[in-house]
């Protein structure tokens, strides 16, 4: 004991400065990182403001299993999962094409302005985003449905139909961030060695053949590692989309885990049974993402820890 | 060049021509239609240009306090929070980058453990109210100062700066506090470059905790007060001119000055940003 307090007395006196150094960030960190996880025990009282948390009343479980058998819990169950798995369906590979067909541009002003323009609606709010999209495709003044009707065509609508919500949500993900996500694919792309290329052409290999012999396998890695934590997140879907998307006539198709949370919790004051919903959550995630980073490793990946 | 190379070629061209416009597009349109005289959008919709130009829309927001104000706000809130992250966030990655220290592997653990768990908003929510920071600009700033995948990145740029520097730094008597900010910082910049637009941008787009946090007309950030304002099916009448402003117009020149600033920086700090991201993440 003595001796492992001699160590830290010795490292702290070196090291001084630099402790000083982290100490905003060590302090933020567990003020605003670990400090709500002194919440969570709300959802084991019967947690009144009132009261405070000493005074409140203990009571085990009984919000995980009012959660559980509530018949909102399947609705927000299937609606995060199908979010999800769309996403996983339709937004997860479009980085991953995107990034392939630049990578076969030759000429560079044409490739920094398709990159420049891509990239771009990631930096803009949700709410911008929302916005241009109400803006653009209303029923009753969107210029893309005005421009179906000049065709000849009939109005769509686009905005509030719970058959297309969630197509909605994966088409606007897939504009917003597809193009962002291919930093990351472009980057594995150049490390791929160029000689393997140079040999396949003498080879006289076509491109559809390099692309599947030599592109794709030096991007399996960066992919299958994506893959995983991607499935290793599907709880978590876009709370400020999906609320910001959200309207009266889609709420049954559109209610999630973290709208659910929310509006039970801040907007009705049921603190308790809010946590739980939002720890439930949270805990399926964290299992879901360890459990993910574990498969990576197994199939010989680095994972991300 | 054979034959299908060039149709393959054509298509791929074409493709991504047509994902650029897609994503330009939109931004493009709504700027030009909100310097649309506000009448002629009302009468045809449906227009790529207008006939005549009007700062009418414009006018109408500049003279709504609680956007300006809104405004204010976050151009404040974007500034403070941006350096504060900036220092947070580098003298924690500094600090974890030097492998001697002592608890690094604590820390790291720590750090990223919240990554991976997050106890979700009733917890958060609960915190700030708990600290006394509703309604306050500092529950705007506070929580966004460090952001745990920043700091790991930061952190690896870090680890592969030369342990020389380092030393000659201390031969000339510098402490680590003047090493880190004499020598590592200045050498770093294009890095700074590229965490100064995340975090800028983060701050800039505030809006849930906006939602959550803020109750307080004069402390609403842009992005609520322009969500407030896409929201509201029309604008109520101009009280001088007697004009009633069309809300359309309205709404697209608040949504342009909510993305303006981040669309004027960005293509600046491109070339950063994209090192930034890829700093020690390419694997394979």
């Amino acid at each position: 004991m003595t001796l492992w307090l001699r160590g830290w007395g010795t490292a702290l006196r070196r090291d001084k400065y630099l402790y000083l150094l982290m100490m905003p960030g060590l302090l933020f960190f567990l003020i605003f990182k670990y400090g709500p996880m002194w919440g969570l025990s709300l959802a084991f009282q019967n947690y009144s403001p009132f009261l405070g948390f000493w005074k409140s009343e203990w009571v085990g479980f009984k919000y995980f299993s009012d959660f559980l058998t509530n018949p909102d819990f399947f609705k927000l169950l299937r609606n995060t999962l199908a979010i999800s798995f769309l996403n996983i369906l339709f937004f997860f590979p479009a980085p991953i094409i995107l990034a392939l067909m630049l990578n076969e541009v030759r000429r560079v002003r044409f490739k920094k302005f398709v990159q420049t323009a891509i990239y771009l609606p990631h930096f803009v709010s949700w709410v911008v985003i929302a916005g241009i999209c109400f803006i653009l495709l209303s029923k009753s003044s969107g210029i893309v449905n005005g421009l179906i009707v000049d065709a000849g065509g009939t109005k769509i609508d686009f905005l509030t139909n719970a058959n297309t919500f969630w197509l909605l949500l994966t088409s606007q993900s897939i504009w917003k961030d597809a193009g962002y996500g291919t930093i990351i694919f472009l980057a594995a792309l150049t490390s791929i060695n160029p000689e393997q290329y140079e040999a396949a052409q003498i080879d006289g290999a076509s491109r559809w053949n390099q692309l599947i012999h030599i592109t794709l396998p030096g991007i399996k890695s960066t992919i299958v590692v994506l893959l995983i934590l991607r499935l290793g997140t599907v709880m978590d879907v876009g709370f400020e989309q999906v609320y910001l998307m959200s309207s009266a006539p889609v709420e049954s198709i559109g209610d999630v885990f973290d709208t659910y949370a929310y509006r039970v919790g801040v907007q009705q004051g049921r603190f308790s049974f809010a946590v739980a919903a939002g720890m439930f959550k949270s805990i399926v995630g964290f299992i879901m993402v360890v459990a993910a980073n574990r498969i990576a490793k197994k199939m010989g990946e680095e994972g991300v820890y | 060049m054979d034959r299908s190379s060039k149709w393959l070629d054509v298509f791929i061209y074409t493709a991504l021509f047509l994902f650029s416009l897609s994503t330009v597009l939109p931004f493009i349109y709504i700027t030009i239609v909100s310097f649309t005289e506000p009448h002629e959008f009302i009468s045809t919709p449906v227009m790529l240009f207008p006939k005549t130009w009007s700062l009418a829309s414009y006018r109408y927001i500049m003279s709504n306090n609680s956007f300006m104000n809104s405004f204010f706000i976050t151009a404040l809130l974007t500034i403070v929070g941006t350096v504060g992250a900036l220092l947070v966030t580098s003298g924690l990655a500094y600090g974890l980058s030097r492998k001697r220290l002592k608890g690094r592997n604590f820390i790291l653990t720590s750090i990223l453990f919240t990554m991976l768990f997050n106890p979700g908003i009733m917890p958060n929510y609960l915190l700030i109210r708990n600290l006394g920071l509703l309604n306050s600009f500092w529950a705007l700033v506070l929580p966004g100062l460090a952001t745990a995948f920043y700091v790991l990145l930061m952190k690896s740029f870090f680890q592969d700066v030369p342990a020389e520097l380092e030393e000659s730094g201390k031969m000339d008597g510098c402490s680590d506090v003047g090493i880190f900010f004499r020598i590592i910082l200045p050498i770093s910049l294009p890095v700074i470059a590229a965490f100064s637009l995340f975090y800028g941008v983060a701050y800039w787009n505030t809006y849930f905790n906006g939602v959550l946090y803020i109750n307080k007309d004069t402390l609403r950030p842009l992005q609520v007060v322009l969500q407030q304002m896409l929201a509201a099916s029309a604008a109520p009448p101009d009280e001088a001119s007697g004009i009633v402003i069309p809300a359309e117009t309205v709404k697209m020149a608040a949504v342009v000055l909510a993305a303006v600033p981040i669309v004027m920086v960005y293509p600046f700090l491109q070339k950063y940003f994209v090192k930034g991201l890829t700093l020690g993440s390419v694997k394979g």
